[in-house]
């Protein structure tokens, strides 16, 4: 019983880092039809930049914790904002050489941060209490997970809050349901392209923060990792669907913890078969409105 | 017959024709190429690095089927190599099969699995295409870490070369090697052709320019896809097997996503959509390679100050931005320059005359 | 001189071309309407001079050049456009619609509230719930909402019951009042209610422009053009 609690909340932990990745992913592509290979490196630099000022002026307090985090936030959004701007909206509606290009910038970026930061992991270290345990009903749960879960609910609800009560929410999920009537409505929805880039990259950012807590490094490649599984998350949620991700998000990470704890580490495999069956019986995924 | 004889006398087949001579000869002859090959062309050195480069070109002739001719953007593609040189290397050492029989088998696998995995991740298109391909590859290179008993995990499979013949073993029979790997080149640019050509081939294009015209014909896409991308991952397993033997061994990082991108870079730098583009740009990309190692650790870069250094030291930044000035700048990607330049030479000479 | 004026427009569709060498002029005031049979190209001239769809050629609206332009710019120079097929959000409520059709800073809802009753009940409903009718209020509300310059309005009352026809051209003649329209319409009915000059497209291609009655009074020429028998004596309107 234990054990299972332990799982389920670290599968939950795991599935916050894999939405805040995939959050971005589904909102690009649902508006956009931009499928962004580079989105693991926004995390990456996240993290990097929370880490650098956990170096300078220390973490271990809530304010300096926080700090962090909300410049690594700021250092994925203004990475993300930048690759909109300079690299895919010169390809607008060129959906594979968008593609391409972030496929580019995502070695091109790697690379660089391996070159200015090493390629061995930096450990870090954050707020005492997230190194303890909470008991609950017997299970010992190391306190970095609930704010995982914390920060990928706050981040899910402040989304669809701005999604629903924001002008630029409305143009945002207009767009996505139908993107040239919005421009024919005499909006500039590039207005939006940047924006959703930056949310996305905020939610990366933050995500490169958290997820050095839960692993205790960063290093350049932690967001390429997480990516291919943010990927999985993104089709089986339905791609363009917040909420969507954020139910896949939960039940991927659950049952990758499960079925390496129970069925002898398939945890990955089972979740590839989860894709391909999702697939076959809604191409959609699971609140998709479109195919694809 | 006449059909075979009027594509023999074509003046591109006669170019084609001498260039695989060339490259037949070059193990018999003395020449050497200082900052690109290791020796002289006869050397096993020199030999095995084109052989590797004629093996990566091949392997872009397989992705060309699949994004320049399907239009279709996988990031899984290295998946087939993997299971060609896993296959192959997994039933040398755990049976007493003798390799060609062992090759028969992984190339009837590879068919398989390459159909099925086509066919679950052709239910989605495009950009979610990618994503899935991804995914699968994935998989794979877990199920290869994974189950160490089989793959030797992360320290790679050694070719066990009880049941391999004798004139494919060894440093002194490399150049056997080189040939072996020049005719899987040349197959595998035979079988691209035909599969462009054929009516499969025609309806992908179709397909690639506007798929909702061709659904409007009443002619079902699945169909021609899962042909084109059956055919590419055929190739690459083929590819792969013969990797196994060239490399005396196989490695999980054959199957990471990152040798799929390099082949991804190799098509977009050589020009999607293009078959010698894909090709050669395979082989330069290997010969070249090398040196943009030796670049990126030279003394000059070092003395450079710290914001370029840092940057140019990097192998995988400069090909990255290499990658995005081409994707940008230059679409079409060396292959469309050099038509470009061709034919503006040519509107040129039409001009003067 | 005429407000919008198109000159050797060319578009294509998917690479292939769907507008070729369109030329024609929409007048200051009243209803101009572009005819002809299904599939001809009609809505791709629309959306061409909107630059919805890739397009080469002439347009000028009010003596500028609009052939650059991208369409949201286009369409603040002060044009409604209600597309065919009316293209609400489904998934926004009704209100969501409206608000994001505004781009006045003093939007005329007083004025749409009042042509559109039925609509302004149903506020919070999601626009995709709504009936084909209700929809295409939406549509024309949408673009009702600013003070316009031209109103581009494509076959508003394709699909609907006959009550509802004549709602919709009521709408359109009240608006015409104020604002010129450029019009698609197949409901002859209609267009004889509403429309001046018009443009008759075939294969992409202008093949007549005259007056509109006069191509409807016309047995010969509605039988060229359109393919059916003299105008409105069998599209019965109530
Ligand atoms: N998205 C598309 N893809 C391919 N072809 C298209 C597309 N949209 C329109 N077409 C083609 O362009 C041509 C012109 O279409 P258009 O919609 O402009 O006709 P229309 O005159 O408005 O017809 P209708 O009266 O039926 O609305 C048609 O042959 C149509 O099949
Ligand atoms: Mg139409």
């Amino acid at each position: 019983m234990e054990t299972l609690i332990l799982l389920l909340v670290t599968g939950l932990g795991l599935g916050a880092l894999y939405f805040l990745i995939a959050s971005g992913l589904s909102l690009i592509y649902g508006l956009m039809g931009v499928l962004n290979f580079a989105h693991g490196s926004f995390l990456t630099f996240g993290g990097f930049a929370g880490m650098e000022i956990a170096r300078r002026i220390g973490a271990e307090t809530w304010p300096q914790f926080i700090l962090a985090i909300i410049v690594g936030g700021a250092a994925g959004a203004l990475f993300a904002s930048l690759t909109e701007l300079l690299l895919i909206r010169p390809l607008y509606l060129r959906h594979i050489e968008q593609a391409l290009i972030t496929v580019g910038l995502s070695l091109a970026s790697v690379a660089l941060m391996e070159g200015i930061w090493g390629a061995d992991p930096i450990y870090v270290s954050g707020p005492a209490i997230l190194s303890e345990v909470t008991e609950i009903a017997g299970a010992r749960i190391p306190n970095d997970r609930f704010l995982l879960i914390f920060g990928a609910v706050a981040i899910l609800v402040g989304m669809l809050a701005f999604l629903r009560y924001t002008r630029f929410g409305l143009i945002i999920r207009a767009g996505v349901e139908n993107r040239s009537m919005v421009t024919a409505l005499g909006i500039d929805v590039r207005t939006a392209f940047t924006l959703v880039f930056a949310i996305g990259g905020l939610a990366a950012g933050i995500g490169g923060v958290l997820a050095s807590q839960y692993f205790g490094y960063v290093s350049p490649h932690i967001g390429g990792t997480l990516l291919i599984f943010a990927f999985i998350v993104t089709i089986i949620g339905g791609l363009g669907s917040l909420v969507g991700a954020a139910i896949a998000a939960a039940i991927v990470g659950v049952l990758q913890q499960l079925a390496n704890f129970y069925l002898g580490g398939t945890g990955d495999l089972i979740v590839v078969i989860l894709l391909a069956a999702v697939l076959l019986l809604r191409p959609t995924g699971l609140l998709g409105k479109r195919a694809h | 017959m006449e059909r075979i004889l009027s594509f023999i006398k074509r003046p591109s087949t006669l170019v084609s024709i001498g260039l695989i001579a060339v490259m037949a000869l070059l193990p018999v002859l003395n020449i050497s190429i200082p900052g690109i090959l290791p020796g002289p062309t006869w050397s096993p050195g020199s030999l095995q690095l084109l052989a590797l480069a004629m093996l990566i070109g091949s392997m872009a002739l397989s992705y060309h089927l699949l994004l320049g001719v399907a239009g279709l953007l996988s990031f899984g593609h290295a998946l087939y190599l993997a299971m060609g040189s896993y296959g192959l290397g997994i039933l040398l050492r755990e049976t007493n099969l003798q390799l060609l029989p062992a090759m028969v088998i992984v190339f009837a696998i590879a068919l398989l699995a390459a159909f099925l995995l086509g066919f679950v991740s052709l239910q989605v298109t495009g950009i979610a295409f990618a994503m899935v391909t991804l995914a699968f590859a994935q998989a794979g290179s877990v199920l290869i870490r994974r189950n160490s008993q089989f793959t030797n995990g992360e320290e790679g499979l050694p070719l066990n070369i009880a049941n391999v013949p004798d004139f494919l073993v060894g440093v002194f029979n490399t150049r056997n090697l080189y040939w072996v790997a020049l005719i899987v080149m040349v197959l595998c640019f035979l079988a691209a052709a035909w599969v462009e050509r054929s009516r499969a081939g025609h309806v992908v294009a179709a397909i690639r320019e506007n798929e909702l015209r061709v659904r409007v014909l009443g002619i079902k896409p699945l169909q021609p896809k899962l042909i084109a991308v059956t055919a590419a991952g055929v190739m690459a397993a083929v590819v792969g097997m013969v990797y196994l033997v060239l490399q005396s061994g196989t490695s999980p990082e054959n199957i990471s996503a990152d040798l799929t991108l390099t082949i991804l870079v190799i098509i977009v730098l050589g020009g999607v959509g293009s078959r010698w583009g894909a090709m050669i740009g395979g082989m330069v990309y290997v010969l070249l390679e090398q040196r943009l190692t030796a670049f990126a650790r030279s003394p000059e870069i070092k003395e450079l100050p710290e914001f370029l250094a840092i940057p140019l030291s990097e192998p995988l930044f400069i090909l990255g931005t290499i990658f995005i000035l081409v994707v940008l700048f230059l679409p079409g990607g060396f292959a469309g320059l050099g038509r470009r330049i061709v034919s503006g030479r040519k509107a040129k000479l039409k001009e003067l005359s | 001189m005429s407000l919008l004026s198109v000159k050797n427009l060319h578009a294509k569709i998917a690479g292939q071309q769907v507008v070729e060498d369109v030329s024609f002029e929409v007048p200051e005031s009243g209803v101009t309407a572009v005819l002809g049979r299904n599939g001809v190209g009609k809505s791709s001239t629309l959306k061409a001079l909107l630059g919805l769809i890739e397009r080469s050629g002439e347009v000028s609206f009010d003596g500028k050049p609009i052939q650059n332009l991208p369409t949201h710019k286009i369409i603040r120079l002060g044009i409604g456009y209600v597309p065919e097929d009316r293209e609400i959000f489904a998934g926004l409520t009704v209100a969501e619609n409206l608000r994001l059709a505004e781009r006045d800073s003093k939007p005329n809802r007083e004025m749409v509230e009042e042509l559109f009753p039925d609509i302004y009940s149903r506020l919070s409903q999601r626009a995709g719930t709504l009936s084909g009718g209700q929809q295409q209020m939406v549509s024309l509300a949408r673009a009702l909402l600013n003070t316009n310059r031209l109103l581009i309005v494509d076959e508003p009352t394709k699909g609907l019951a006959p009550k509802i026809v004549t709602q919709v051209s009521e709408v359109l003649k009240k608006a015409a009042e104020t604002v010129p329209i450029l019009l698609v319409e197949q409901n002859l009915k209609v267009v004889k209610q509403l429309a001046g000059p018009c443009i008759v497209l075939e294969g992409g291609q202008v093949v007549h422009t005259g007056d509109s009655n006069e191509l409807l009074d016309s047995e010969e020429l509605t039988m060229k053009f359109l393919g059916v028998h003299g105008g409105g004596k069998e599209t019965g309107v109530s």
